[in-house]
């Protein structure tokens, strides 16, 4: 195949996917359903990846993630027991600076749920480790990496870096190429 | 009789110890011999490869995947792969996914014996350790025979494999399928019924189901606790549909019970291994991908049962040729918590049973 061939090929792809935005509408969804019936107010925004509705998210007001948290964790039908990943995501361009992405699991039933909160940078999160305790070294993570305050964690310190760390090594802003020497980053006094 | 009381001390281990598989510190808070407390500190390992990730395109991450659990690669670049195409909609040939879940079945036992040999070796069982090499040098070698790499094999390519799976190497894995159950039994008669072994690991280290899934435990260890979950089974990827394997599973939550669970998966995977070389179809090895990949806008999280657990990537694109997050969702970073509930309350040497228990690999967890 010629280089010309692939552009062109791409090309086409492209244009049928913008013609073709395929919106798949969540309300009978049962995941969907029940966090409505509680939170019809909280829910911002429910959407998948292109056609797969196995990729659902829920977007939701950061305020409530605590309340919504303990919601499916113990609401009978949904039983979100397990928590498999937080994930933090900078936009420094955006007036609401972070992004947080919750993956949960329900062993019992198999089903995958994606919850997202959009705030600003000095904005703290309440922080879910009294809902899922495995979220304690998640929270430390997007706190060491992206610098996102929760409230209510138990031990909010660095995990991945060394305490007294410069600067949040995720965020977009960071360089990849780093002027300075780790020893000029880390300013950490020796006990 | 009286009991002396004793201060508490704080006792530091590693990261520089034989028994915390790699650079792992932990902080133990000791009265005597018990221990009250235990902090694990990681990062010492740290590459920020998630950072790096960001601004490479989609191909040029492939290699990073290998280094994440160096002694299971396969696994992860399957996890990548799998990733990537979901994101992109390419369907891979059935070929190709039948070569993909016999490498990733060949490093399940791979990194089953690591897990199973340092985990005895840390408790003094030194034979098994040695035993268990001589097996994982066999998959050593099969790797070296179909990726010309013995450890950082870098297989997978999006859309497929790399090569296909030579006559030599179907003979070779062929050999090593019916050899590896019979080479079982040498640790099965080393360790299963060994005194000092049981006393060592039963009772151990439990940890419940219930506390096990709040603490986000997962792969092989969450299996010991009783929860019936595989991924390989819940959502099926690579030709785990087609495969018939049972899920290993224990009740006790011991760390005699993940090591049964241990064992009994390596069985399994021996057994998709066969089928695999049984059913193993003729045709593509790739499918046609475009030379740049460029998803379209979205996030996707796919997630693979890997040797230690959930292997997941998070991928946020932006419509570019490079993703705009990348997150590594790794099954060590969450097994590491269940730690210090596993550890506290009992004796010193079993901080050493834990850890080798839960079958940790610091490539992973510090990323």
């Amino acid at each position: 195949m010629t280089e010309e061939n692939v552009n062109g090929e791409e090309k086409k792809e492209e244009k049928e996917e913008q013609e073709e935005k395929i919106e798949i509408n969540f309300d009978d969804n049962p995941i969907v359903k029940a966090l409505k019936s509680r939170f019809s107010d909280d829910i911002l925004e429910t959407y998948c990846y292109s056609d797969k509705t196995d990729e659902l998210t829920v977007k939701v007001r950061k305020e409530k993630i605590k309340e919504i948290c303990q919601f499916v964790k113990e609401s009978p039908e949904l039983e979100f027991t397990y928590l498999a990943d937080l994930t933090g995501v900078d936009y420094p361009e955006r007036d609401e600076r972070f992004d947080l992405v919750y993956h949960l699991y329900a062993v019992n039933t198999n089903q995958r749920l994606r919850l997202r909160i959009s705030f600003k940078e000095n904005e703290a999160v309440d922080s879910v480790v009294s809902v899922w305790q495995g979220v304690n070294y998640y929270e430390r993570e997007a706190y060491d990496m992206l610098g996102i305050k929760f409230t209510g964690h138990p031990d909010l310190k660095r995990i991945l870096m060394p305490d007294g760390w410069e600067g949040h090594p995720y965020r977009k802003d960071y360089p990849l190429e780093d002027q300075k020497t780790p020893k000029q980053r880390l300013k950490r006094e020796r006990p | 009789m009286p009991v002396a009381e004793t201060e508490k001390i704080l006792l530091n281990m590693g990261p520089q110890h034989p028994a915390t598989h790699g650079v792992l510190r932990v902080i133990l808070e000791l009265r005597g011999e018990t221990v009250l407390g235990v902090e694990p500190d990681i990062g010492f390992l740290h590459r920020g490869i998630e950072k790096i990730a960001e601004n490479l395109t989609y191909t040029q991450i492939l290699p990073y995947t290998d280094r994440l659990d160096y002694v299971a690669a396969p696994a992860w670049n399957l996890a990548y792969c799998e990733a990537v195409e979901k994101l992109m909609g390419i369907e891979v040939p059935e070929r190709a996914k039948y070569i993909r879940t016999i490498m990733a079945e060949i490093s399940r036992i791979s990194s089953h014996l690591i897990g199973v040999g340092t985990h005895a070796l840390d408790i003094g069982a030194m034979t098994v350790f040695i035993y268990c090499f001589r097996e994982r040098e066999l998959t050593l070698d099969l790797f070296e025979h179909a990726t010309g790499s013995r450890m950082l094999t870098n297989f997978c390519r999006i859309g497929g494999v790399m090569a296909d799976l030579s006559d030599e190497f179907l003979k070779r894995a062929r050999e090593f399928v019916d050899i590896f159950p019979t080479r079982m039994k040498d640790y099965e008669d080393l360790l299963t019924e060994n005194r000092i072994w049981l006393k060592r690991t039963k009772n151990v280290a439990v940890i419940t189901a219930d506390e096990g899934l709040n603490l986000s435990l997962n792969g092989p260890n969450i299996r010991g606790s009783g929860v019936k979950w595989d991924i390989r089974k819940a959502e099926p990827y690579a030709a785990y549909d087609k495969m018939d394997f049972d899920i290993a599973v224990q009740y006790d939550g011991d760390a005699y019970a993940r090591y049964l669970v241990r064992l009994e998966e390596m069985r399994q995977a021996n057994r998709i291994v066969d089928q695999g070389l049984k059913n193993l179809p003729d045709g593509e090895i790739q499918a046609k991908v475009p030379r740049v990949i460029k998803p379209p806008k979205g996030e996707v999280y796919v997630r693979t049962e890997a040797p230690k657990g959930e292997a997941g990537f998070y991928i946020e694109s932006d419509g570019t040729n490079k993703p705009y997050r990348l997150k590594i969702r790794t099954p060590s970073f969450a097994n590491l918590e269940s730690l210090p509930m596993m550890a506290k309350g009992g004796l010193v040497a079993d901080v050493v049973t834990a850890i080798g228990s839960i079958d940790i690999v610091l490539g992973e967890i510090d990323r």
